[in-house]
């Protein structure tokens, strides 16, 4: 496969690249759905090709093709050569690529038990009986469960000399309930909405006991339609760690995209309400706030071995102390503003261009723990399980709603609330962050559904959280 | 094996005797030319080649895909599928393939956009950017040239094809922008230019914005705000899937909306986009969603029909049985108001050019949380009087659009980006009584 990527580069060269790169990428997948013990769906897909990638003064070509001949990849590098100098008709600064290790090397994701290595009938037979205990909860109309499975093998081939293979392993799923009333619907979901998923094996899946919390799962859900709305006003809130990682994928990771904070994405995606110049002195929130970009965490979903690019994975500080001192970066953006790369660009196949993408952008364990931060608040509402998200161009302006709210009264948690929402502006609210839970309660979340660039491409990242509290936030937003 | 109508066939033949299969075939091109401050920095293209397969084993259900079209690649495809199949249970909601049924000759294929080149994108890039004067461009320029092949087991086979061409941009100084979108089935058709002047003059008169309270504003929507409500209507309502589960809002026969509202989907009309049959390889046809305010029907595949009790509507989406049925070539039907005369209409309350990051809150009720962008432009006594700084809303869409709401409806009903994809939608302005901001600049 290194000989296809190598033609490729070798024909973007020879037609007039001044750098050039290609991947063969060959993938595997499987989704299963059930819903109501019945499968709804067995989706296994295979697909390879090969991407090249040609810089030519200020822009980037790009070209894939599913063939996988010597000729095919030969054409591509032409092409993706061509693409790049017709962009001369609007073109701008030359751009240059910041300096990485030219590396020779092969990676593979940690594994146990390989996804393919189960049985389709024991992943379907457990999501029947989940959704069959669901089910058997009264109120509960959908009971569904999914699970998703990938499996990558990439070969990378620069003209620097970078020849690096690697074996990428993601697995995950979930499953969630939900009570049908007259003018709503409630739904609960295990281990977080959309699903928890990983790196690694079928080890990461049998982790979470899922069997073991639907009865629990479906009955919230049900007892959802009959509870109290979520308060009006400011209270302190309290986020379960997987709204927080959330909370930090929206308002922190996108914000932090160098990309994003040089324009490269405004049209679509948006920019950011970070400025270069105060890179080191911004404050991002509260001195609780420790916020690190890090490739390399076990089994997180943002973990890799080398970027797209070529660039060694690694740890980046974010936020720390509550000041903003980092950015996810690719060699080119990093080039455009003077920083060392960040080894932080993928795609999401063959056949699109890198771009700058979270790796683990999480939260550093605080020192306390949900019960204590729990019985130190008076007055507050705890949310947990995201429903609905959303944010600003400038990734400033949010709301969140949850699945399932408690109010918190006097260090206790008190009656289950519906529909609790939440809406703030990013540095306040990041300022307001007094509590953290510690490394016992941190969980490295994963969000499979992050969508950016054109055309649209989803990425996998993670998110590394504890449950942690705010002060002053105001919730109960009401349409 | 290159031919999609050859490809796909022969995947029904290396079925054979030992199951049902259905195979849909895709290829073609999409080429996209992207721009950031004010020059193209990405610059991309690809072949695409998707086969599909579908296996049936006396009702045990599974698919396949892969993106190679050799006979090994496809025998190993159809193997690796009955053998998935045969390890599923029984689906008892089951419809079965689509029994043969002649397809409506639609030819939505224009041979110039297929052979776009980059630099006649590029051209249209910089139409787009030399609009603006001092500011910063962004956006894209996009070409995209498909041919779909459909065949099954019981003799259904259909071939169809399509080209779409857009630009969308934006032109901006700092935090203020302006933007414009075209969406067309040829090139030719795109107005760089045009486009670029529209964002232009949307950022001149969008500079300078200032705060205001949240609450309730009588709006004059774009159509591309429209197109955004006009596409939840359709994902959480009219999809047959969440019809039948019961999450839709949908009541067939009530008037949920204002008499003046008139949503249908017609995948014959001058200019769509896409092929005469869905994914299922049921032909297509003309349906009306709302009629006077009167909700009509849910749209559906083979297997939410059904369920349903009904026949498919011809909604199904290739590869996408677990969405359901969405109607990808609706309509939100025009008035004769333009814009000038509904804002000149308006005491007090905003013009929106753009929604963005619009999430549901509860589909059943329709509440979706969203904000603006890219111009929010206060109205007082008939006309624009300046700008102000995006607004978050909370709103119900049904509820936006119901019985009395419905003040005007505009005469500029064209392809509008509906925020979740280009060319779904042909919506006009809208004209409404209230919208429901519910935070600004700060909260």
């Amino acid at each position: 496969m290194f000989d296809y990527a190598t033609a490729a580069v070798e024909s973007a060269l020879a037609a007039g690249a001044s750098y050039a790169d290609a991947r063969v990428v060959s993938t595997r997948t499987e989704a299963i759905e059930v819903l109501n013990q019945q499968l709804q769906s067995v989706d296994r897909a295979e697909t390879i090709g090969v991407g090249v990638r040609a810089l030519i003064g200020s822009s980037w070509g790009f070209y894939a093709t599913a063939e996988l001949t010597d000729a095919a990849a030969r054409a591509a590098g032409m092409r993706a050569a061509a693409v790049a100098k017709a962009s001369a008709l609007v073109s701008g600064p030359p751009l240059d690529l910041a300096d990485v290790p030219v590396t020779e090397a092969f990676w593979e994701t940690p594994h146990i038990e390989h996804w393919a290595d189960v049985s389709l009938s024991e992943k379907v037979d457990m999501l029947v009986g989940i959704t069959g205990t669901m089910q058997g909860v009264a109120g509960i109309a959908l009971a569904r469960g999914n699970l998703g499975f990938f499996d990558t093998l990439k070969w990378f081939v620069s003209s620097q000399g970078h020849r690096i293979h690697q074996h990428i392993v993601e697995s995950g799923g979930g499953y969630d309930a939900t009570a049908l009333g007259q003018q709503e619907t409630q739904r609960r979901s295990y281990p977080q909405s959309f699903g928890q998923f990983a790196t690694g094996g079928y080890e990461t899946i049998r982790a979470w006991d899922y069997p073991g919390n639907a009865q629990r799962i479906a009955e919230e859900a049900a007892q959802l339609l009959t509870a109290g709305t979520c308060p009006e006003g400011e209270k302190t809130l309290i986020l379960e760690g997987s709204q927080l990682a959330l909370q930090i994928h929206e308002s922190v990771g996108h914000a932090i995209e160098l990309d994003r904070i040089l324009g490269w994405e405004a049209a679509f995606a948006g920019t950011s309400h970070l400025e270069l110049p105060k890179l080191g002195t911004h404050r991002y929130g509260s001195e609780v706030m420790q916020i690190t970009a890090d490739a390399t965490i076990p089994g997180s979903l943002g973990t890799f071995g080398y970027d797209d690019e070529g660039t060694p994975a690694g740890c980046v500080d974010i936020v720390k102390d509550g000041v903003w001192v980092g950015v996810l970066s690719g060699r080119d953006s990093a080039a455009v503003a003077g920083l060392p790369p960040g080894g932080m660009v993928r795609a999401d196949g063959y056949n699109r261009l890198p771009m700058v993408r979270m790796t683990n952008v999480g939260l550093l364990p605080g020192d306390s723990s949900l019960e204590e931060i729990i019985s130190e608040t008076e007055d507050g509402v705890y949310m947990a399980t995201n429903r609905s998200w959303s944010i600003d161009d400038r990734r400033l302006n949010f709301q969140f709603g949850t699945e399932i709210g408690w109010e918190v009264k006097n260090g206790k948690l008190g009656k289950m609330v519906k529909n609790p929402t939440y809406t703030g502006i990013t540095p306040q609210f990041w300022g307001q962050l007094d509590m953290l839970a510690g490394v016992g309660e941190r969980v490295a979340w994963g969000t499979p559904n992050c969508g950016k660039g054109q055309p649209m491409q989803i990425g996998h990242t993670g998110h590394p959280a504890s449950p942690g509290r705010f002060k002053s936030v105001r919730v109960g937003v009401k349409g | 094996m290159t031919d999609p109508a050859a490809i796909a066939q022969r995947v029904i033949d290396l079925a054979g005797d030992r199951a049902e299969a259905q195979a849909t075939v895709v290829t073609g091109e999409s080429a996209l030319t992207r721009f950031a401050n004010s020059f193209i920095h990405q610059n991309v293209a690809d072949t695409t080649r998707v086969v599909t397969v579908k296996i049936s084993l006396d009702g045990k259900v599974a698919k396949g895909t892969d993106n190679r079209s050799d006979d090994a690649a496809l025998s190993d495809l159809v193997d690796r599928t009955i053998e998935a199949a045969r390890l599923s249970p029984v689906d008892p909601e089951w419809a079965g393939f689509a029994p043969p049924a002649p397809i409506p000759a639609v030819d939505n294929y224009d041979e110039a956009t297929a052979a776009a080149s980059p630099e006649e994108r590029a051209a249209r890039v910089k139409d787009f950017i030399d609009a603006g004067r001092g500011t910063d461009a962004a956006g894209f320029c996009d070409t995209e040239a498909m041919t779909v092949a459909f065949s099954n087991s019981l003799g259904q086979q259909a071939v169809g094809r399509d080209t779409r061409a857009t630009i969308d941009g934006i032109h901006r100084v700092g935090t203020v922008a302006g933007s414009a979108h075209q969406t067309a089935q040829a090139l030719g058709d795109i107005d760089g230019a045009a486009a670029g002047a529209l964002a232009a003059e949307r950022f001149r008169l969008a500079s300078d914005p200032y705060d205001i309270k949240p609450g309730e504003y009588e709006v004059v929507l774009s159509a591309e705000c429209v197109a955004t409500i006009a596409v939840f209507l359709g994902v959480y309502g009219f999809n047959g899937k969440a019809f039948n589960e019961g999450q839709s809002f949908l009541e067939i026969g009530k008037q949920q909306f204002d008499q003046s509202i008139n949503v249908w989907d017609d995948p014959f009309a001058p200019g769509s986009l896409g092929v005469g049959f869905d994914g299922d390889g049921t032909p297509k046809r003309r349906i009306d969603l709302v009629r006077d305010g009167v909700s009509q029907t849910a749209v559906h595949n083979r297997k939410t029909a059904a369920k349903a009790g009904v026949e498919s509507t011809g909604h199904g989406l290739a590869g996408m049985e677990a969405f359901g049925a969405f109607p990808a070539n609706a309509f939100v039907g025009g008035g004769s108001a333009s814009v000038e005369e509904m804002i000149a209409s308006v005491d007090r309350g905003l013009y929106v050019a753009t929604f963005n990051y619009c999430r549901i809150l509860d589909p059943k009720s329709q509440v979706v949380t969203g904000l603006t962008r890219n111009g929010t432009f206060m109205i007082e006594n008939g006309a624009i009087t300046g700008a102000v700084t995006n607004l978050r809303f909370t709103q119900s869409f049904v509820e936006a659009l119901g019985e009395g709401r419905v003040l005007h409806l505009g005469d500029d009903q064209r392809f509008a980006d509906s925020e979740f994809g280009v060319g779904l939608v042909r919506a006009p302005s809208m004209h409404l009584s209230s919208w429901n901001f519910t935070g600004g600049a700060e909260g």
